[in-house]
């Protein structure tokens, strides 16, 4: 199952590529498509922060995670580099697990 | 790009995947949102909405390849390999060029260097992973939405985009307890409605300078009906979050733009 999973994504993507390099002359996509497309990969994404971030299976993640999450999104805010994202995250929460906030 | 595919690949073996899954997802998929949203929907049990979710998420490449088809060339060959080679990051780069020769030397060399990169990364990061203890101690569960921020964000500065990947996420959120794993994801398209509903309903009815506000509170459950009645409650509910989500961040947000 993952790995046909994995496959079927695999090859769905590469032929959306593989259409958009051949079908050049033949396809026009609206402005309007054109423009939701990039939306909807934004609004995927978004939400599967915010479930990641908030929610642990059906019920409220606690605040470790929020937290190291929320610290991440500030760095990130500011610019500052992706592993320092990344890590202030982790940290954040790990450190807030060790002094025992779950 | 080195690090972002080493924290896919550290956080792929944190939630429990075997480390071929981060290398293959790396080699045959190579997107990093859909790789980071398939792990993830993988991760809470459900692969057709990894599958769903990332198809929806890579649609964006149709529109790259027609954009990017006359640098890739007419040779089988290159479009072939370079169709793989289509990134966000390739196509912002390629384009930013004008001249011709010059596109599609970037084009090829960009996407080159960014396939080797993000293939070391994930070997980097599944090494990591592997290595590293309880992933809960060491924080990586946080690690992941940051890094998912991080990469959205340039994409958010966006003002419709904000609109709707905050109230998609607020409708995510709020379906979460009630559906199973991977839908509410799914579910927050609907967020796409607090951006576009309003403006058509706003066009259809000739009354273009309407409260915006006022219009988002219709158009919302509008969008809920239409995602059939069972899940109509469900959606409802959660498009209510989702409007005052979108609502109150307009509000707020009007002035830095």
């Amino acid at each position: 199952m993952l790995i046909a999973a994995i496959l079927t994504l695999a090859v769905g993507t590469y032929t959306m590529r593989l259409s958009g390099v051949l079908l050049r002359d033949r396809l026009e996509l609206s402005d309007h498509l054109q423009r939701l497309l990039p939306m909807a990969a934004a609004t995927l994404l978004a939400a599967l922060a915010a479930t990641a971030a908030l929610m642990e299976g059906a019920a409220p993640a606690g605040i470790a995670r929020p937290a190291g999450v929320a610290a991440g999104a500030l760095l990130a805010w500011r610019r500052a580099p992706f592993v320092v994202v990344v890590l202030a995250a982790a940290a954040t929460a790990a450190l807030l697990r060790l002094a025992g906030v779950e | 790009m080195v690090a972002v595919g080493a924290s896919f690949g550290a956080i792929a073996i944190a939630y429990g995947m075997p480390a071929w899954v981060p290398f293959l997802m790396s080699t045959a998929v190579f997107a990093g949102g859909a790789q980071f949203l398939a792990v993830g929907l993988i991760a809470a049990g459900n692969p057709l909405a990894a599958v769903a979710a990332g198809l929806l998420l890579n649609a964006r490449h149709l529109p790259f390849g027609l954009a990017v088809s006359a640098t890739v060339g007419p040779r089988w060959r290159d479009r072939l390999i370079g169709s793989h080679l289509m990134t966000d990051e390739v196509v912002a780069f390629t384009l930013a060029e004008e001249d011709p020769a010059r596109r599609r030397r970037t084009y090829w060399l960009i996407g080159a260097t960014l396939f080797t990169s993000w293939n070391l990364g994930t070997a980097l990061g599944v090494w990591l992973g592997g290595a590293a203890g309880d992933p809960a101690a060491l924080g990586l569960d946080a690690a992941f939405p940051a890094g998912l921020i991080a990469l959205i964000l340039p994409s958010l500065r966006d003002r419709d985009t904000r609109v709707a990947a905050l109230a998609g996420a607020a409708v995510a959120v709020a379906l979460t307890p009630v559906l199973p794993a991977g839908l509410p994801v799914l579910c927050a398209l609907l967020g796409l409605g607090a951006v576009f509903l309003p403006r058509r309903r706003a066009a259809r009815a000739g009354a273009g300078h309407a409260e915006p506000g006022a219009e988002r509170t219709a158009a919302v459950p509008g969008q809920a009906i239409k995602a059939g009645p069972s899940a109509e409650s469900a959606v409802g509910q959660g498009g209510g979050a989702a409007d005052r989500a979108a609502g109150r961040r307009v509000e707020t947000e009007e002035a830095p733009c």
